[in-house]
């Protein structure tokens, strides 16, 4: 029997924590039956759980309010935004309400809030519909950023996120829903995976489990295709052995699962669908830099969009986005620099 | 009016003064916004108000804690950075939460907030409101409306309290809002009760019934008071010319409180500037506080 769908992982996901707790709510544009929600993440949720999926009018900002309300008062709350360009629209309620809370009232407080962020490109959406914003949420205390990873059931994901009493944002690659969901170590013929740790935070692909890899890429749940593409050409065609690591958490980031084999690693490269500049890589491989210092060979590499808005037109948008060949070539160049 | 009324528009009023003072000695760090003119409207309130209802306030709130809470010490410490602040002096002036009483210092943030609380109260415990307090500047926020809609479609047991002081900071509300509040409520199909007296029990026999409908509805409400603001928009920066001036100074409770009962307003005006003074000293003499282990 096939794997489900990402997407339809995440929906189970959604009704698992709409089931076992009828304090938590789900809230946002479109969301209800038969609709469902733009990426039908929510089909179904509404007709089960009526009281606790609701639908709203088109206003981020006061939606990411009332959910922030709801957390405040004890409950849990998860809000769709129906693109995460959108949620530019919330950042205030994200940043200066939700956020700040958790400590600014000299106690701990609290705040149960999970914005969903159906993000990235590569599907003709344009400038707008389109882009990876992880990067402007970054270094917000209180706030923490995950991804949704074909590794990962949601469900641990969301407990992960609820369990921090903190406002998290889920990043979730709009192409992944439709891709299948990895079981049993297996990615396909030549690429297997395991988990780093025992809660399965990070998720780690390989072709040749031997120590001392060529190149470990780090990346977000949304790149792990293009990746494991490029770690195949690379593995087939240069003879060079790549490990893939993809952590459900992008921050704050834990190092400590991923240091072992980061030490061990010719090269390391961050990848990731963001424009350049100010980059989560950039963030990553300054910490990396740090703790590595004198053992690395050569610099952490950077792979992300070029700077530029996203083109809707799919050739102009390739020549934006990340690409398989885009990585290969960052890391056959960075390999081939001593 | 009652004594306790009395004493606690007295209590505010003073609280306030003694911030100024406080500023121009050197000894308040930051910033702070005075409600002089405005304390009726939280103290009358306060009266309408249920243990279980979340009180919502804004930058302008010191007024608000203080006819919820009998509790300058806290408040004062918390404005000082001293032992004994409300929030471990990690919010100040315009961050404070205790219990159901919450102020956030970004105009118009708590309004969604607020609906979301009142969905909750809805829901958990119906009866029980959210009043949220917003000046007239609020209304230049697009999150307002986006709320009100919201609030009126769900239905939601939300007590919207505009103070309209007829200025935002520096700007004059002829400068900032077209149009009317009235015309506001009426365009959202929500209640609205335009409100000018400066008395408490005039104002709570003008509510009551309307804030039980509010209750009991349940559905949201937009009370507007006519008031104005007697002190600074912050400290020593108010641009006002003196016909702007005598007219706010013309509506200000104190002054017709005291012409109306002389023997009496003396007395507790004595006393409360008396317990303030008394507050200030002791609060300015404790240890610096020690935040919090949460931030």
């Amino acid at each position: 029997m096939r794997s489900e769908r990402v997407v339809e992982n995440l929906n189970r996901a959604l009704g698992g924590l709409l089931d076992a707790d009828p304090n938590t709510y789900l809230l946002g544009e479109d969301l209800a039956d038969p609709y469902g929600g733009a990426f039908k993440a929510t089909k179904g949720l509404s007709s089960r759980y009526p009281g606790q999926v609701l639908s709203t009018p088109i206003s981020e900002s006061a939606v990411v309010g009332v959910a922030g309300g709801l957390a405040l008062a004890g409950n849990k709350a998860i809000v769709e935004v129906m693109f995460s360009d959108f949620v530019t629209l919330a950042f205030d309620q994200i940043v200066n309400f939700a956020s700040k809370s958790v400590t600014m009232y000299g106690q701990w407080v609290p705040i149960r809030l999970i914005v969903r962020c159906p993000t990235g490109g590569r599907r003709g959406y344009g400038p707008t519909h389109s882009q990876s914003l992880q990067k402007h949420f970054m270094g917000v205390p209180g706030l923490s950023l995950y991804e949704l990873s074909p590794f990962r059931d949601s469900l641990a994901t969301f407990h992960e996120m609820i369990a921090s009493g903190g406002p998290c944002l889920f990043f979730e690659d709009k192409v992944l829903y439709t891709s299948r969901m990895y079981l049993n170590g297996v990615v396909d013929d030549l690429f297997s995976f395991d988990h780093l740790d025992a809660r399965g935070t990070v998720a780690r692909v390989w072709a040749d489990d031997g120590d001392d890899p060529d190149c470990v890429l780090i990346c977000p749940g949304g790149l792990v295709h293009r990746a494991v593409s490029a770690a195949r050409s690379m593995l087939i065609e240069d003879e060079l052995t790549c490990q893939i690591l993809v952590p459900a958490k992008l921050y704050p980031f834990d190092f400590e699962p991923v240091l072992p084999l980061l030490r061990q690693s010719r090269l390391i490269c961050v990848v990731e669908d963001s424009t350049a500049g100010g980059t989560w890589g950039a963030d990553l491989a300054h910490a990396i830099h740090g703790l590595l210092w004198g053992r690395l060979g050569r610099p952490v590499r950077l792979v992300h969009a070029r700077d530029s808005v996203i083109p809707a037109a799919a050739h102009l948008e390739r020549s934006v986005l990340v690409q398989d060949s885009t990585i290969r070539r960052a890391v056959k160049e960075s390999l081939a620099n001593a | 009016m009652s004594e306790h009324d009395l004493e606690r528009l007295l209590l505010i009023r003073h609280f306030e003064n003694k911030l100024l003072e406080l500023f121009e000695q050197g000894r308040l760090h930051g910033t702070t916004h005075t409600c002089l003119g405005q304390e009726y409207i939280p103290v009358a309130l306060g009266a309408l108000l249920k243990a279980g209802d979340h009180v919502f306030s804004n930058h302008r709130g010191h007024g608000h804690y203080l006819a919820r809470f009998d509790d300058p010490d806290g408040l004062l410490a918390e404005i000082m950075g001293r032992s004994g602040a409300v929030c471990g002096g990690v919010g100040g002036s315009q961050h404070i939460l205790r219990d159901r009483f919450l102020s956030t210092g970004v105009q118009g943030e708590s309004l969604p907030v607020a609906a979301g609380v009142a969905l909750h109260l809805k829901r958990r415990s119906p009866g029980e409101v959210a009043l949220v307090h917003i000046g007239d500047g609020t209304w230049g926020q697009g999150v307002v409306y986006e709320t009100l809609n919201i609030a009126r479609l769900w239905s939601l047991p939300l007590l919207v309290v505009v103070e309209n002081n007829k200025i935002a900071q520096s700007t004059e509300v002829s400068a900032h809002m077209a149009g009317t509040i009235a015309d506001r409520a009426a365009a959202f199909d929500i209640g609205y009760h335009f409100c000018d007296s400066i008395l408490p029990d005039v104002i709570r026999a003008e509510l009551g019934p309307l804030v039980r409908k509010v209750r009991e509805t349940p559905m949201p409400l937009i009370v507007e008071f006519d008031t104005y603001r007697v002190g600074p928009h912050s400290k020593g920066d108010d641009t006002r010319d003196r016909v702007a001036l005598r007219r706010a100074a013309d509506h200000d409770w104190y002054v017709r409180f005291r012409q109306a009962m002389p023997e009496r307003f003396g007395a507790v005006d004595r006393r409360q500037r008396t317990r303030v003074a008394a507050v200030a000293d002791a609060v300015a003499a404790r240890p610096l506080s020690g935040g919090s282990n949460a931030f």
